[in-house]
């Protein structure tokens, strides 16, 4: 898989997956990648970000307004903002409307990062109940980009990656290993 | 309608002509929020292209209060993020009340929901009668409803659930009225608030404050934008006065970063300390 970011959506059921996929990935991950998932906004989000650190190599943080993008980081959405991908590759954070009933919404960060990476970048969703990444998906594929789907089977909550696929704007529909393997052996396009 | 159907010169075009126009600049502007406002604008007002709506904005100046109003973000709450309202009436409040006279500004308002918060703060701590709120936004429609207090009912349960986790313990329907769907607030709160337009971008310090909130506003203003701001609120600011950000909003890498203090780690809250 050839991309320069990996943007990864989750709802219910998806913090199980990330905790399982994050401990696997490669030290040198020569990719950015950021993750939308929806949770509530608490007092104290460091300690969801400290639980995510514990399991991995890499770097793992909420992603900060107007902050560079770096290889190798795995940033987390913070709670209670859309985060959006800027074309000098650094993030914004939005505190707008509500978008599918979520904010963060996985289809603004996606559909920013499309506009940006075109079709080098990778989406990938997670189990979920909602609807939040289907359009993300459609705008991913049109630009020649990779769409991911957590297999059904394998999702605590199948909906989100069913609909995608039902929808056919997917490439893959990966277990949690496959998801890893894949990220794992991802270039980016300026190494190709 | 997604990102890519419209080209980015095509929005530069139209910022430098709105800027030129009616005198307006969004240069400086996150381009991401900016380009997905325009797009969902063309979307609702049902433009049949991006040049329509360029037109029409360049050539219709009434048409201009609606764009301001549709491409700024509004979306706002009373007691939002209930945990910084009870930090303010707990440790900000009472030392604000050891000055004669209280100047608190609000700056990027929108609907008004924090400077009415701001208002029940000073109320509930006796400072209402020697205070004054400036609450000021780009946006004249916005201003508009600010000013005349009246807020949807709906809102009202989660506001007043804010109200209560911000360490609220009068009735809140005491400070307004409800009138079929909506409910308007006092007027003994109304009269402490001045409500006026303002540009961070191109308006200067207007006066001093012991007190600046600025939530939520800076996210929206590329670094460049953000510095000009900081330096607009740093003098409007007096010695030990005290700067609120929003959630995810830092002074860090502000260049009058050196002369502020965070006053808790986990408050967005600066004290200016000029030595």
């Amino acid at each position: 898989m050839i991309a320069d970011i990996i943007t990864i959506g989750g709802s219910a059921g998806s913090l199980q997956v990330i905790l399982e996929i994050l401990p696997e990935l490669r030290s040198d991950l020569p990719v950015p990648i950021v993750i939308v998932f929806h949770r509530k906004a608490t007092p104290n989000p460091e300690i969801l970000i400290n639980l995510l650190n514990v399991k991995s190599t890499l770097t793992i943080k909420e992603a900060e307004d107007k902050e560079k993008i770096k290889p190798g980081v795995i940033y987390i959405a913070p709670a209670n903002y859309h985060l959006f991908i800027e074309k000098d590759h650094s993030f914004s954070l939005d505190a707008s409307e509500k978008v599918n009933f979520s904010r963060p919404s996985i289809d603004l960060t996606f559909l920013t990062a499309v506009d940006v990476y075109k079709n080098h970048m990778a989406g990938i969703l997670l189990s979920g109940a909602n609807s939040d990444g289907i359009r993300g998906f459609e705008a991913i594929q049109s630009q020649g980009g990779y769409c991911i789907a957590q297999d059904p089977v394998t999702s605590q909550v199948p909906y989100m990656p069913a609909k995608a696929i039902s929808k056919k704007v997917v490439d893959y529909i990966a277990t949690p290993s496959e998801i890893i393997d894949l990220i794992n052996k991802c270039q980016p396009a300026s190494a190709v | 309608m997604e990102l890519q159907t419209v080209r980015d010169e095509d929005i530069e075009t139209l910022l430098i002509d709105l800027h030129r126009t009616h005198g307006y600049d969004f240069s400086d502007y996150s381009r991401a929020s900016m380009k997905r406002r325009l797009i969902r604008l063309i979307t609702i007002d049902k433009f049949p292209s991006f040049a329509e709506l360029h037109y029409r904005l360049i050539h219709d100046s009434f048409y201009l209060r609606r764009f301001i109003e549709e491409i700024t973000v509004n979306v706002t709450e009373m007691f939002r993020d209930p945990e910084f309202f009870k930090y303010l009436r707990q440790h900000i409040i009472p030392t604000l009340g050891t000055y004669p006279f209280i100047r608190i500004w609000v700056a990027g308002c929108a609907s008004g929901e924090e400077a009415y918060s701001m208002a029940i703060l000073l109320k509930e701590a006796n400072l209402l009668h020697k205070s004054l709120i400036y609450a000021t936004d780009l946006n004249p429609r916005v201003l508009e409803k600010a000013k005349s207090g009246i807020f949807s009912l709906k809102s009202i349960k989660q506001y007043s659930e804010n109200y209560l986790a911000s360490g609220g313990y009068e009735d809140f329907s005491s400070y307004y009225s409800a009138k079929y769907d909506v409910v308007i607030f006092n007027e003994a709160l109304r009269k402490k608030i001045v409500f006026s337009t303002h540009n961070l971008v191109s308006d200067s310090s207007f006066n001093s404050f012991q007190l600046i909130l600025c939530r939520n506003v800076l996210i929206y203003f590329n670094t460049r934008l953000q510095s000009h701001v900081f330096d607009l609120i740093d003098k409007s600011l007096d010695n030990l006065g005290y700067l609120a950000m929003g959630t995810k909003e830092t002074l860090r890498f502000a260049g009058i970063s050196p002369k502020y203090k965070q006053v808790d780690p986990k408050e967005k809250i600066w004290r200016k300390h000029d030595s």
